[in-house]
């Protein structure tokens, strides 16, 4: 029974359906572009210090939250030394964070950042942070981590608060923030 | 003269018996019984399922299962109600009818139609057996959102894996349809001459080949989540869960066009031959179908709005979302306008395709409700989706798929199914379904959260009758099953044409249709076409 244009038929949509299996995977770089340019997920900015020029004006401020979280699988405390930090867009600050490994043995972390309202993601700039590479602490090892930051000048005017969020998650590999 | 008594002699020759007969069976009349007989059989297994979710929910507290053992209920009755009833009913419909519709001798791929059916029982075996294992079965529900999914025990690779096998069991199905209808329709049916119910299943066709291996990549990014150690939605490795809502939903969406543009198909099969008139509007019912589907890809993220959406997205897919509402609404009008003046008549398929139109439609307006964003933050997660969908898939699909089997049965059997009982069950599950589903509505919009056996007393009395239409539209499916049994045993014969109005090629074969039609290309005249 099969003819001729079955056989058409068929090849095209099997191959209609394999690229739309690789669709969905396309999907993931789609998606991180996606959010890169609304900083949908809020993910942040690294840059390097020496090559921002800092500039700024004293009569702007805004107020900067920092929080902390760990994730269900990970055996360590996580506190911001500061809750809250006045700032002046344009100039760079640093903040520390305390963690301590509450197990018995040597643990991995990888901190992952997250900054909200999502628009204030866009001009989150950290020039240093514990988050760029894995955390090995040993037992009970206490360590204090840096975050040295910038948020940019040509942050929107309506902006006048944010928060920097951090979660701790047992290492898998190393993850590029 | 001569070449039917052959061919009526060459039928005889050629039909298999005994179980060779099923489990080899490359006819579609054959494998699309099984279908229906699959789905029907899964429709009492989601359905008991369902019966475990309403009694538990019969009064608040925990009465009869553990949370966990309901969450496994609430996922798989999903599952087992999408992909094992709505589904496979629909694809069976297909089979049987889309051959006879378009004066085809059978499926273009017959053996792998076989296939593509025979996948499914091993699916559900796999996915069905997770309930006994340890851990139990999926209960992050069907949606299967990571992390929460990615905790479920030893089932999860058995859930994926049944997800995958339906999956390539639909496609294969699909492509089977659209090469079926576009190289073997009988010289002289164009395409714009196609019965509505083909038009429907073909572009149904194209957005299960077009989604469903997208939900394939993401379950199988899910699969290598968990144990080959990438990072898809994993933030700790720099994914993102919200990632697999877009990608789910991307798939998911057009899904709910799957389950119901072939309910479209049947009912405007069946409104114009009980209303003696032709369909109104054929043309623009095929156009708006199209744009149905076609805006269907381009709205997914209105089941997203509240992870937290830039607000030009949520704009943007709350506007797409009120667009569906436009072809969709051509198409009750033009179901009301075939109606209009006719001269009807209200068999119970007829009973179902318009009870089919009034509910799909208050489904569909609490859809549009949904849809606006800022009112989405409250009904998100509630009862009032549940009532939503269960609008548009129980009393859509699942009706018009009621209203198809009153419909083509006795074309099916060669006889008519008893008229009296087939009332009956109509009046009892419009009834029921209503009881069940109505007061969810309310309980939604007071602030129940679904999924979860326990709830605040203030919705006992709703849940209470709730419940008591659930178990009374359980009980009446029982009678649905007595029905096709009688009717495929015995009763009054039926006429090749079983409905005085109905029109189209499958009312020019006996009935029941034997084993082989249109072994040659029937001649077409434009008086026996449904949209002549």
């Amino acid at each position: 029974m099969t003819n001729k244009g079955t056989k058409k038929t068929v090849i095209t949509l099997f191959i209609v359906t394999v690229l739309m299996f690789g669709f969905g995977y396309a999907m993931v770089p789609l998606y991180d572009v996606f959010c890169k340019i609304t900083g949908l997920n809020g993910k942040t900015i690294r840059v390097v210090e020496s090559e921002v020029k800092e500039e700024y004006k004293t009569d702007r401020i805004v107020k900067i939250r920092f929080d902390s979280n760990i994730n269900g699988d990970l055996p360590w405390k996580l506190k911001s030394n500061v809750k809250t930090m006045k700032v002046h867009p344009g100039k760079f600050y640093e903040a520390t964070y305390v963690v301590e490994n509450l197990y018995n043995g040597n643990v991995t972390g990888q901190a992952i950042p997250s900054v909200s309202p999502q628009i204030a993601s866009l001009y989150f700039k950290k020039a240093e942070c514990f988050c760029f590479i894995n955390q090995l602490l040993k037992p009970g090892e206490v360590k204090e981590m840096v975050v040295r930051f910038e948020v940019d000048k040509d942050l929107p005017e309506d902006v006048t608060a944010l928060t920097l969020s951090y979660t701790f998650f047992r290492a898998k590999k190393v993850a590029v923030n | 003269m001569s070449t039917l008594a052959q061919d009526t002699h060459h039928d005889h020759d050629h039909k298999p018996t005994g179980l060779k007969r099923w489990f080899f069976s490359t006819n579609h009349k054959d494998i699309g019984t099984l279908y229906l007989i699959f789905a029907l059989t899964m429709f009492f297994v989601g359905g008991g399922m369902a019966m475990i979710i309403r009694a538990e929910l019969f009064q608040p507290g925990l009465q009869f299962v553990d949370p966990q053992f309901y969450n496994s209920m609430v996922t798989i009755h999903a599952l087992v109600m999408i992909f094992g009833a709505v589904m496979p009913a629909g694809v069976g419909l297909a089979n049987w009818m889309i051959p006879l519709m378009i004066g085809a001798p059978d499926m273009a791929l017959p053996r792998m139609n076989n296939m593509s059916f025979w996948i499914l029982p091993f699916a559900f075996a796999l996915l069905l057996s997770t309930i006994f294992m340890q851990g139990g079965g999926p209960a992050g529900g069907w949606t299967m959102y990571p992390p929460l999914v990615l905790q479920t025990g030893e089932a999860f690779p058995f859930l994926i894996f049944a997800i995958h096998f339906l999956g390539i069991s639909s496609i294969m199905g699909a492509i089977n349809i659209i090469a079926t209808v576009f190289n073997m329709r009988a010289p002289g049916m164009s395409l714009m001459q196609m019965p509505l119910f083909v038009w429907t299943w073909v572009i149904t066709s194209f957005l299960l080949i077009a989604s469903l291996p997208v939900l394939a990549g993401a379950v199988t990014m899910l699969l290598t989540d968990k144990y080959f150690g990438t990072s898809f939605f994993n933030a700790a490795g720099g994914g993102d869960p919200v990632l697999f809502q877009h990608i789910f939903w991307f798939f998911g969406h057009p899904e709910v066009y799957i389950l119901a543009l072939p309910a479209f198909g049947i009912v405007s099969s069946i409104i114009p031959t009980f209303s003696r008139k032709p369909l109104f509007g054929y043309a623009s019912m095929v156009y708006a179908t199209a744009s149905i589907a076609i805006l269907s890809f381009f709205v997914w993220a209105h089941h997203m709005f509240t992870v937290g959406l830039p607000i030009k997205g949520e704009l943007f897919f709350m506007y797409a979302t009120m667009l569906i509402a436009v072809p969709t609404g051509v198409k009750v009008f033009n179901w009301v306008a075939t109606m209009w003046k006719g001269a009807m008549t209200f068999e119970t398929p007829m009973l179902f395709a318009i009870a089919f139109v009034i509910l799909f439609t208050i489904g569909g307006f609490s859809g549009l409700m949904l849809g606006i964003t800022p009112v989405d933050f409250q009904y998100h997660d509630t009862y009032f989706v549940v009532a939503h969908f269960h609008y548009v898939l129980l009393t859509g699909a699942v009706f018009a798929l009621m209203a198809a089997v009153y419909y083509w049965l006795p074309k099916w059997t060669g006889y008519m199914y008893d008229e009296r009982l087939g009332k009956i069950h109509f009046w009892l599950s419009t009834i029921a379904a209503n009881v069940l589903f109505f007061p969810q509505h309310f309980l939604g919009l007071a602030g129940m959260p679904r999924r979860i056996p326990d709830y605040n007393i203030q919705f006992a009395d709703f849940n209470m009758i709730s419940s008591i239409g659930g178990f009374a539209y359980g009980l009446t499916q029982l009678l649905f099953v007595y029905i096709v049994i009688k009717c495929a045993l015995g009763g009054k014969k039926s006429k090749a044409k079983s409905w005085e109005g109905a029109r189209g090629l499958e009312w020019t074969v006996p009935s029941p249709a034997p084993f082989h039609t249109f072994e040659t290309p029937p001649k077409i005249r434009k008086e026996m076409l449904e949209n002549g």
